[in-house]
């Protein structure tokens, strides 16, 4: 055990216990105010690689079964009890609906049971209060303390399966504004779907990533979606779209790229098809994600989501973000993909800041906007 | 011995049952909508042990119905009834939620020898299941439960929600046509079973569907 000074703010404060289930991770996570305690995950991914997708009603099956030996599991792992725990959150949306119900029932019995208060938090912030952990890889908390206040200007790039988004975060607990995102596909299922056409598999992210790398990104061009100027307008008088995606109009040109190859008989170059799909999506999303930036004044982007692995984007949002002067942060990975530790972060901030418990009443929201940190 | 019981593959409900009360149930609530259960069902849980006084050290075991039932709020109950069990470190059993029903037929007047329980299964489909009765003995489940149309039902007399749906196509029971599977009959179902000497079955859902994901076939190549 590391022993730290009792005055050392970092080893204080609420102990939380995160619960996740939003997709298809089963996820519980415990942390003790900024310190990470334990993070259990449990995936169906491995049951949903025959569809080429996530299939919420397997998903939310699987969930039912993953809870319980998962809560056990992590607080095994943390060392502690649920007597033990100050405070539950639980994400309460966005997400799959029936998944996100079978987190939320659990998570308010476990209130009820336990007689702690319950947070019902937005997954997409919770994204963002993993980044304030202390552990080596997250150099945000290094910058709040010893005020405890997050940097000033602080955005965060959110690029998964299920969103691709760009937010502007004033107060993680209270102030948090969408500046772009995705208006049709995630980046993520992007991947999944022409991975598929490729016949590279599932999860297609991963796949597309590592085969890309043999392949010449500039021998087929491939459309950027809305960065046509009707969309995009100027700073001054912004288009409807400015910092917006779209990944439908991509997927299908691959599609008819693919065929074109096939219809002259001649075989297709899939590595180049992969590295030149990959590379439209990382510099769309990079050039949009850091124009947001710089025209609102953001110089700390926090990178997370899954697709946050991929070695491409991590790469360009790295040069693009350096040039621009922005200081880009990126949590450990398996902080980036849907965890309960983030929740539970995320929890803790607002026990922190004295935010009202949401009752047991709450409906789970597979819409909830990201403006509304908690219920 | 205290059973708190819950059920939500209809309505959201969750009761109370004690051998030392009256018909055997404490207290009990039931929505009457099928769509709000991750809302009402642990604040109907928390006011029934208020409103009871007692707390979750008092409750000896729970029971929760496993379906069949629409997916996500049967879920929704046995989510809320296996974290529960786990945080009072309870035993939790599961039962058939068509046999709630079923022992309210059983308990009234001119119960038939041999009869159907069904429920709604949406898609003009119903959950059902067929019950054999002996004179002052509980119900037995002889056959089910499936799932399938309402005019591919046994000829027989239904009872249950199910019935009242279909009843221009089914022998539909005219004092039973809107009932649904109740928390409350089912905790008496567990308490006359274990009384009897009879083991419970544990907590595994009912789904009878699969869900409705297609494996993607080979794509077809342009040619
Ligand atoms: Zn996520």
């Amino acid at each position: 055990m590391n022993s730290a000074p009792a005055s050392d703010p970092r080893q204080a404060g609420p102990l939380v216990l995160g619960i996740e289930s939003s997709c298809d991770e089963t996820g519980v996570g415990i942390v003790r105010g900024t310190t990470l305690l334990s993070n259990t995950v449990s995936s169906s991914m491995d049951e949903h690689v025959r569809f080429g997708g996530v299939i919420p009603e397997i998903a939310s099956r699987a969930h039912l079964d993953a809870f319980v030996p998962t809560l056990q599991e992590s607080l095994r792992t943390a060392g502690v009890t649920l007597e033990d725990v100050d405070a539950i959150a639980v994400t309460s949306g966005p997400g799959l609906a029936g998944a996100l119900m079978v987190g939320v029932c659990a998570a308010k019995a476990l209130a009820l049971a336990s007689g702690k208060p319950l947070y019902a938090i937005n997954h997409l912030v919770a994204h963002v209060g993993v980044g304030l952990l202390d552990m080596p890889e997250n150099r945000l908390p290094e910058k709040r303390l010893p005020e405890n206040r997050l940097p000033e200007n602080l955005g965060a790039l959110l690029v998964s399966g299920g969103h691709t988004e760009i937010l502007r975060i004033r107060s993680i607990t209270d102030d948090v504004e969408l500046l772009g995102s995705t208006i049709d596909d995630a980046a993520g299922e992007a991947y999944d779907k022409v991975a598929r056409l490729l016949g590279l598999g599932y999860p297609g992210g991963p796949a597309i990533d590592k085969i890309a790398r043999t392949g010449n990104p500039k021998a087929i061009r491939f459309p950027r979606g809305l960065s046509q100027p009707k969309y995009m307008g100027t700073a001054e008088e912004p288009g409807p779209h400015r910092y917006d995606w779209s990944f439908s109009g991509l997927k299908t040109a691959v599609a008819r790229c693919v065929e074109q190859f096939e219809a002259r008989g001649e075989e297709v170059p899939v590595a180049d098809i992969a590295a030149a799909f990959q590379e439209a999506v990382v510099d769309i999303i990079t050039s949009k994600a850091v124009l947001a930036c710089r025209e609102n004044g953001i110089t700390e982007l926090l990178l997370g989501g899954g697709v946050a692995a991929n070695s491409r984007l991590r790469e360009l949002t790295g040069q693009r973000c350096r040039s621009a002067g922005i200081t880009l942060h990126v949590p450990p990975l398996q902080l980036c993909t849907d965890n309960g530790a983030m929740v539970a972060a995320l929890g803790a901030q607002l026990v922190m800041a004295g935010i009202a418990p949401s009752g047991v009443a709450f409906a789970p929201d597979s819409s909830l906007p990201v403006t509304t940190v908690s219920v | 011995m205290l059973i708190l019981a819950i059920d939500t593959s209809a309505v959201a409900s969750a009761a109370l049952i004690s051998d030392d009360a009256m018909e055997g149930v404490v207290d009990s609530f039931a929505t009457e909508d099928t769509r709000s259960h991750a809302e009402v069902l642990v604040p109907g849980i928390e006011q029934l042990l208020a409103g009871a006084g007692v707390s979750g050290a008092d409750i000896d075991l729970i029971v929760t119905g496993v379906g069949p039932g629409p997916f996500t709020g049967l879920r929704s109950g046995i989510a809320t009834a296996r974290t529960l069990a786990f945080a009072w470190n309870k035993p939790l059993y599961g039962l058939m939620s068509l046999d709630a029903i079923a022992l309210e037929v059983a308990e009234s007047t001119g119960a038939p020898a041999e009869f159907l329980v069904a429920t709604d299964a949406r898609r003009k489909e119903v959950y059902w299941a067929r019950y054999t009765l002996l004179d002052g003995q509980l119900p037995e489940l002889a056959d089910g439960p499936h799932v399938g149309f309402a005019s591919e039902l046994p000829d027989l007399p239904v009872y249950g929600a199910g019935a009242g749906i279909y009843a221009d196509v089914v022998k539909a029971d005219e004092d039973f046509q809107d009932t649904q599977p109740s928390a409350a009959s089912l905790g008496q179902f567990a308490l006359a079973l274990l009384s009897a000497g009879r083991e419970l079955p544990d907590s595994t859902p009912l789904y009878l569907r699969e869900s409705d994901a297609q494996v993607p076939g080979p794509r077809k190549r342009a040619l």
